[in-house]
């Protein structure tokens, strides 16, 4: 993705994720169909737990095309409990995959930092799975919209 | 509560009389300074408000709305009350000074009375003399902002006039809006001059993330450790034009504000004021949700508040706008904690309050480059001019009729902008009454067509700004007015699903989703956007007429309040 700035790929590469973007230019049209059929894949068809999940949004985007995003789970982030996955989803996008971020207990923290393109308002759903089994979500709505007339 | 008293004060004295049968001279009569400036102070520490100035350094007539609705938790919660409801909630008598300074009831009539409000030699009057009675050592002089722009002045000066004179006001700290639309280079250049910080926890530039302004400051006043938070209008690179300020981000970011009143109280803060462009339902909902927030300054939705909203421990104020207001509010902080307040929204009634010499000296000072210009008649009219209200007002009407002529267009889309002051019926319109309604940066009126599909996406998306059930999702603007174009919107529905019976007004029939429609409209945040500025054709139309009229819009139906 060429809109990861300088600072995101640095923070990725400080912070020890690797990360593998599966989104891309798609002409299929949103449904989130598609998206819970990602994340059913993520979690193998089990149900996540509400909560320590942390989705850094703005409410309504400034720009569609790169939105920031930060995402961080409440982790002690040991080698007996640590985060080893975060999924990222956009529902209402042509193709709803954004991102999955890869984690160890060296990373330190379970924290990742990207840009992401949003075609029209919807739900940014984010799914954590932990070395222990656990799986947490937690999602955000953000508006995009035409702009103006404010004041 | 003192302010319910002493405005019952102001407004029995008036309402005793019978206005109908009164002339101005008697009206005054009973509006005094001293009653103006009463109140009985407690505590150690004086806040004082002004907010949404919009570049008016003069008097004003200024109607309040008649319409304002709230939606979701807001619904019918103030400042969603108008007219005799809002009457009847703050216990003010109906054909008060009060009346007339927070409604819109009986407007013309009592404006007559009651003359002009505002002005910035006004308000250094009252603000001197609450520095006197209290000590200076006791008062901080907060600006919300939105006082750069909104007169041919401050659009001809770059917001310079403004800073000249606020400058003697020596507020302790201000924040900002329409300040952005005047390009990151000048607002950095202005903020140099001000003397005083300019506030921002919510701003980051786009490409590190980091903060562009100071994000609060620490002050000493009556002994007690305060510290004042600035929080930008979150929405401006959305609402305005984001080509304007592209290296800089906004957003409400709860998170950051959260975490400056950890930062500030860890600090030693004893008190905590965040002087906010959020606009007041923003405001409402981030105080249930951020503690220790003693006092939140609202701005940007302009609403004038007789009385303290309360959330928790929260105290909310609402300044109102265009220079009317002064707010003061009196503070008892001991142990950390309020423990004890006074609050008065003061109405600068220009004639009862004097203006202070210095200040006036510099207004007349800054306006003498345009004053000919500004006295300038384009023409009459025989209604009342106003823009404030969540559908078309009159101001509006006329602006929409101005450029469906002006630019042979079928459909006109004018922005529905809080700012904008009044005219009286049977009265010059003045070059300086079409600034007060137009002065902006991004003034190009454009010409193009529209399929009925298109237009009504952008009213849902509008209305969506104003009417999310959510606050943090709305923008704080009034509904987008339209020229040629009758609708019926349902505020409680969904995105989408508000507008039906979408008619074209000069042929009856309804808009057709595939049809083209020729449709001109201004403050478009499109970078690029060509075609004479709104002024010019505004003006035109009102010389070509020479007198306007404008009919009572029936074009709107409003359902679901």
């Amino acid at each position: 993705m060429t809109g990861l700035s300088r600072r995101t790929a640095l923070a990725v590469g400080a912070g020890g994720a690797a990360l593998a973007l599966i989104g891309n230019i798609h002409s299929a049209v949103a449904a989130p169909k598609d998206a819970e059929a990602d994340i059913a894949k993520f979690t193998g068809g089990k149900t996540a737990e509400k909560g320590k999940i942390t989705i850094d949004l703005p409410e309504i985007a400034e720009n569609g095309n790169t939105v920031p995003l930060t995402v961080s789970v409440d982790s002690p982030m040991t080698a007996e409990s640590h985060v080893t996955d975060i999924l990222v989803v956009a529902d209402g996008n042509p193709r709803p995959g954004v991102a999955t971020f890869h984690f160890t207990p060296l990373s330190g923290s379970a924290e990742a930092t990207t840009r992401i393109r949003l075609a029209t308002t919807q739900n940014i759903v984010v799914v954590a799975k932990t070395s222990d089994g656990k799986l947490y979500t937690g999602q955000k709505l953000v508006k995009v919209t035409i702009g103006g007339c404010g004041g | 509560m003192i302010t319910r008293r002493e405005l019952l004060q102001v407004g029995a004295a008036a309402a005793g009389l019978g206005l109908s049968s009164v002339g101005r001279v008697a009206a005054q009569q009973r509006l005094t300074q001293d009653e103006l400036l009463k109140f009985d102070s407690v505590g150690n520490v004086t806040l004082l408000h002004i907010t949404d100035i919009h570049g008016q350094l003069v008097p004003v007539h200024f109607r309040e709305p008649s319409i304002n609705l709230g939606v979701g938790e807001a619904r019918g919660l103030p400042p969603h009350l108008t007219g005799t409801d809002f009457l009847a909630k703050f216990g003010i008598p109906a054909r008060s000074a009060a009346a007339y300074a927070l409604t819109a009831e009986e407007f013309t009539e009592l404006a007559k009375s009651y003359g002009k409000i505002g002005g910035l030699d006004r308000a250094a009057t009252v603000i001197k003399a609450v520095r006197a009675e209290r000590g200076a050592g006791r008062v901080l002089l907060l600006d919300g902002g939105d006082t750069w722009q909104g007169s041919l002045g401050s659009n001809m000066t770059r917001g310079e006039d403004m800073v000249a004179c606020v400058r003697l006001l020596a507020p302790d700290a201000m924040t900002g809006h329409w300040e952005f639309t005047y390009g990151e280079e000048r607002v950095k250049e202005l903020i140099d001059r001000l003397g005083f910080p300019f506030l921002a926890l919510n701003v980051r530039d786009t490409e590190w993330q980091e903060p562009v302004f100071e994000p609060y400051k620490l002050f000493d006043k009556g002994g007690v450790k305060v510290a004042v938070l600035g929080q930008a209008f979150p929405y401006t690179p959305v609402a305005n034009p984001r080509w304007m300020i592209p290296n800089w981000s906004f957003g409400i970011r709860e998170d950051d504000v959260r975490a400056t009143v950890d930062k500030v109280r860890k600090d030693g803060a004893e008190l905590v004021v965040l002087l906010s462009h959020n606009g007041f339902d923003v405001d409402r909902k981030l105080a249930a949700r951020v503690p220790g927030l003693d006092v939140i300054l609202t701005g940007h939705t302009h609403d004038a508040l007789p009385e303290v909203v309360k959330v928790g421990k929260t105290l909310l104020i609402a300044s109102g706008s265009h220079g009317k207001f002064v707010s003061r509010l009196d503070l008892d902080v001991r142990g950390g904690e309020v423990k004890d307040f006074r609050y008065k929204l003061i109405p600068l009634f220009a004639d009862a309050i004097t203006p202070d010499a210095d200040m006036a000296a510099a207004i007349v000072k800054a306006r003498s480059p345009f004053a000919q210009e500004l006295a300038r008649e384009v023409g009459r009219t025989e209604s009342l001019l106003y823009r404030r209200g969540n559908f078309n007002g009159t101001f509006d009407d006329l602006i929409c009729d101005a450029l469906l002529e002006q630019r042979d267009a079928e459909i006109v889309l004018s922005p529905g902008f809080r700012w904008g002051t009044s005219v009286l019926p049977n009265s010059p319109i003045t070059v300086e009454d079409v600034h007060n309604a137009t002065a902006m940066t991004y003034p190009q009126v454009y010409r193009m067509t529209m399929t009925g599909e298109r237009l009504k996406e952008i009213l849902e998306d509008v209305a969506d700004n104003l009417f999310n059930p959510d606050p943090y999702y709305q923008q704080g603007g009034d509904m987008v007015r339209c020229g040629g174009l009758g609708y019926t919107i349902d505020i409680a529905a969904p995105m989408g699903k508000r507008f039906s019976a979408l008619t074209h007004l000069k042929s009856g029939k309804p808009i057709e989703p595939t049809k083209e429609y020729v449709v001109a409209g201004w403050a478009s945040v499109n970078e690029g956007t060509q075609g004479p500025p709104v002024w010019e054709l505004v003006e035109k139309y009102i010389a070509a007429h020479k007198t306007v009229r404008v009919a009572p819009n029936t074009s709107v139906k409003v359902i679901g309040t």
